[in-house]
Formats: structure tokens, C-alpha cells, sequence
């Protein structure tokens, strides 16, 4: 029977929940990292036990650990690649520089700071890795301050694909209170030449050319702080989700507005009509059905907290419209807590499971495409991100 | 020899022990330590300066015989009881206050 392996970040650390196909009953183990930050934990679809992390706190930067054993044991990648002089390794693994160089790089460029003023690009910390479809040692990172970054040798060394940073509109790029950071990552698994990528607060984009050029792709998205009501960029977008089996036909939760694209981000069109608020973070989609989505509203003007203090998944089948309330399970009175961007994820196991953490601690799970819930584990440190893995 | 004792995430995730004892060539300073031990160490590298601008971390402080020498620039000559050895160079961490 297969198995179901979620992987959950908190701001204290790294846990890993098993179970079988039922997924009734779960193993919990951890805190791996015990006292970092894990923004993102991913597991390489070609190959489950290669989990790549992102470790980070603010003393001491950036660290990405990577497992080959499907999260038993961890290692920081970057020694025994580089040899300095005097031939120790180089710890390139942490090392995220953006390429300046004459001949692959761009111009260390601005972007808006919070009151207007151009600011230069600053390395921060790793939000979102994504592992190749394909291939084990390939996995992309998404930074703050936004730019893409790509390893090809398992996380030992990165490049940044600077055709992004640089594509031209990066002045007007500008960072939303959690920071200007690229946060989601979607590769089309029947185009590797097909990236789309997000940004808070410059929108989404689409590269056509596995990353070297890029275009905004944010027509039919607004925003209520862009004087320009036909900006190209400057859109602070939450989260993009697609199936893998309907390229092309991608969801986003907006800040303000759920959206839906059928031609790979030309042109968006609103679906949020009928939820409780049109704010929330994540969106994702339905492993078996690609129509069927899921958004978890939340308050955007009034503290960041469920509406009506009730924790409530939202489904539609058809797409977008038609939401219903999934309730059961979930607490429907005196809930606060928030769902970060990155912490709900589907499993591939029929019926389809879904899952999410809360900045409370909770992380909820359905075994049955999100008729009812149960909470896996009550007590976790504030959870920033939950995937998860479909195992043999 | 110098030695230099860590935060204790540095030293878990170093894998280092309770104090690093490093060899430095020539002037001691606060800069080659850190060479030195970013080379023992690869996965520390980046942890206690950047990597880009090579300055320290602003939550970090480096404290010499009961002095904070953070200010100091990196390539200034370390006090001869550190060079010596006799006094450990500490890298603190800021207190996380919650």
C-alpha cells in the first residue's frame, strides 16, 4: 500500500508526519533544526528520499540542508565540493550571490524600498526550493530579495538566473511586509522550458525558455496600491497552483482576489465571487481533478484571522465559483490563527489528501479530498510550510 | 594556535566541538580566524559574515579578553593573549528576547 509522508516547516524547527494509504494513523517525528526557521521542505518527485530544506534564522543567514534518506538524516551539501588553497572545502551550498558578471549576469539593479526610495538587491534568506520533476540533483530556489536561483549538483552550488532580476521592471518591484521575496515556484512537467514564478510585490512571471528571459504574466489582476490601474507589475500575488497532468490552466490567491488562468497567465480572470473574504495566502488543486480547488479565506483588512473565527476550507469543483465550506473537523469557534502561503499541499493517493498548518501549530489533514478533518498534530511551533510526498 | 568558542547552533551545525582550535598564519586577526574556520568548516561559511559584502552578521558580536572588538575593523591585529591562545576569541549570538 502506498504511503503518505508530509513534510511540515516551523519557525522552530522541521517535522516529518507518516502514515499508510489510509492515513488514519500518524508517525511524528522531529524537530530536525531544532531552533531555525524551515521556510520550505520539498521532496524531489524523481526520487522521494532526496528532501531538499531551507534552514535560515536571522544571527546567522541561510543554510540548505538536503536528505537522501527521506529525512532521517540531513546534511549541509557544500563541503567536499570547492577547495580553497589550501585544499579544504568550500561551504558553497549557503552561498547565494547575485551573478553581476559581464557575461551572465545583470547589473546589481534596484527595486522599490517600503517608502518609495530605490534600494539595492540583499540576499535575505531562501522562501520556496523546487526540485525538478526530472532529475534529483536539479532544484530551484525562489529568495528574498526576489530572484531565482538553480542548482544542478544537489544544492552544492547555486546560479542565479538573473534574467529575471533583470528583466527591466525591477524598480517597480516592491516588498510586501513579509519582505520582496519569490515565494512560489511551478515547472511545467511537459515543458522544461516552462517556469512560472511569483513575487511579493511585483506579480507573477513566465519564462518560455527554461529561465534565461522572462515576461509578466498579471493582465486581469488589480490592486488597490497601484495608482496605475494597468500596471505591469507591482502585484502582491500569495500563491499559484497547478496540477501537473493540465499545464497551462493555473489558480492564484491574490492579496484580494482568487483567480483563474486557461492560457498559461496571459490573461487572468477573476473566480472568487461567493467566499467569505477573496484574502488568504495558499491555493491548491485537487491531485484527480484538476477543476476541484481549495483556498482557505482570511480576513485581509481585519488582523489576518479567519472570518468569523471559524476555520473553514473553501472547494470548488468547477474551477472557481461554487465554493463550499468544508467545516468538519475544523473549529468553528474562536479560531485565529493564519495559512501561510506554503503550508497546504495535496498527496497523489486516491482519494486525494490535503493538508495544512496553521501559525498556531496545527497541522490538518483530509484523507478524503477535504470532506472532513482531523488535526494530525495540535501543538507544533507556528508552521510556515507543509508538503507533502506520495511514497511506494 | 587560537581558539574560538561558538554559539551553540554554530557548533551543531558545524559539527564543531565545545572550542575550535585553529592555526593562522602570519598577523592574528579577525578576518583570517574566520577564514580559517569557514575552510574547516564549509557549512559555517556565510553563518558569521556574508557572503557577498564578507561583513559580520548584525546579530553577531565578536568579544576578545572582556572587550567587544565587533566595531574594530576585521583585519586589525587581535590582542596577543588571543593570538597566544591564552584567551578564547567568542562569537555571541544577540539574545532572542522571547
Amino acid at each position: 500500500m502506498s504511503k503518505a509522508r508530509v513534510l511540515v516547516g516551523t519557525r522552530k524547527g522541521a517535522f516529518i508526519l507518516t502514515a499508510d494509504g489510509k492515513r488514519k494513523t500518524w508517525d511524528v517525528s522531529g524537530p530536525f533544526f531544532n531552533g531555525w526557521e524551515i521556510f520550505h521542505m520539498k521532496g524531489s518527485p524523481a526520487d522521494p528520499n532526496r528532501i531538499y530544506a531551507s534552514q535560515t534564522n536571522s544571527w546567522f543567514g541561510q543554510v540548505i540542508q538536503r536528505s537522501s534518506d527521506g529525512g532521517k538524516t540531513w546534511e549541509a551539501p557544500g563541503g567536499g565540493v570547492g577547495k580553497s588553497p589550501q585544499g579544504w572545502p568550500t561551504g558553497e551550498s549557503n552561498r547565494f550571490v547575485y551573478d553581476v558578471s559581464a557575461e551572465t549576469g545583470k547589473p546589481l539593479t534596484t527595486h522599490q524600498w517600503y517608502d518609495g526610495t530605490q534600494h539595492p538587491w540583499e540576499f535575505k534568506r531562501v522562501w520556496h526550493l523546487e526540485p525538478s520533476p526530472t532529475d534529483p540533483e536539479t532544484v530551484f530556489a525562489g529568495v528574498e530579495d526576489a530572484a531565482l536561483f538553480r542548482s544542478t549538483d544537489g544544492a552544492h552550488s547555486w546560479q542565479e538566473l538573473a534574467g529575471l532580476r533583470g528583466h527591466g521592471t525591477g524598480p517597480n518591484w516592491q516588498p510586501g511586509a513579509g519582505g520582496m521575496c519569490l515565494h512560489t515556484i511551478v515547472l511545467d512537467p511537459k515543458d522544461a522550458n516552462r517556469i512560472y514564478i511569483a513575487i511579493s510585490a511585483a506579480g507573477a512571471f513566465r519564462s518560455d525558455d527554461a529561465g534565461k528571459t522572462w515576461k509578466p504574466i498579471n493582465r486581469g489582476l488589480h490592486s488597490q496600491y497601484l495608482p496605475d490601474k494597468n500596471a505591469e507589475v507591482g502585484y502582491c500575488v500569495h500563491h499559484i497552483a497547478m496540477n501537473p497532468a493540465r499545464p497551462g490552466h493555473l489558480f492564484m490567491q491574490l492579496h484580494g482576489g482568487v483567480l483563474r488562468t486557461d492560457d498559461a497567465g496571459d490573461l487572468w480572470t477573476e473566480v472568487g465571487a461567493g467566499l467569505p473574504s477573496d484574502f488568504g495566502f495558499p491555493i491548491d488543486v485537487n491531485s484527480h481533478e484538476p477543476q476541484t480547488i481549495y483556498v482557505i479565506p482570511i480576513d485581509g483588512d481585519a488582523g489576518r484571522i479567519p472570518p468569523e473565527g471559524k476555520l473553514r476550507v473553501y472547494r470548488s469543483r468547477t474551477g472557481g465559483g461554487d465554493w463550499e465550506p468544508l467545516t468538519k473537523g475544523l473549529p468553528q469557534q474562536h479560531c485565529y490563527v493564519n495559512v501561510l502561503r506554503d503550508a497546504m499541499a495535496v498527496d497523489q493517493l486516491e482519494p486525494c489528501g490535503i493538508y495544512f498548518g496553521t501559525t498556531g501549530g496545527q497541522v490538518y489533514g483530509s484523507a478524503d479530498a477535504g470532506n472532513t478533518w482531523e488535526a494530525i498534530v495540535r501543538d507544533l511551533p507556528s508552521v510556515l510550510s507543509v508538503e507533502a510526498q506520495t511514497l511506494p | 594556535m587560537i581558539r574560538v568558542v561558538l554559539p551553540s547552533h554554530l557548533r551543531k551545525l558545524g559539527g564543531t566541538g565545545s572550542e575550535v582550535h585553529l592555526e593562522i598564519e602570519g598577523q592574528a586577526t579577525v578576518a583570517r580566524v574566520l577564514d580559517a574556520l569557514e575552510a574547516r568548516y564549509p557549512s559555517l561559511s556565510g553563518t558569521i559574515r556574508d557572503h557577498a559584502t564578507r561583513q559580520r552578521r548584525p546579530f553577531l558580536r565578536f568579544f576578545a579578553c572582556e572587550e567587544d572588538i565587533s566595531h574594530q575593523p576585521l583585519d586589525s591585529p587581535l590582542p596577543e593573549a588571543i593570538a597566544s591562545g591564552k584567551e578564547p576569541l567568542y562569537v555571541i549570538a544577540a539574545i532572542a528576547g522571547g
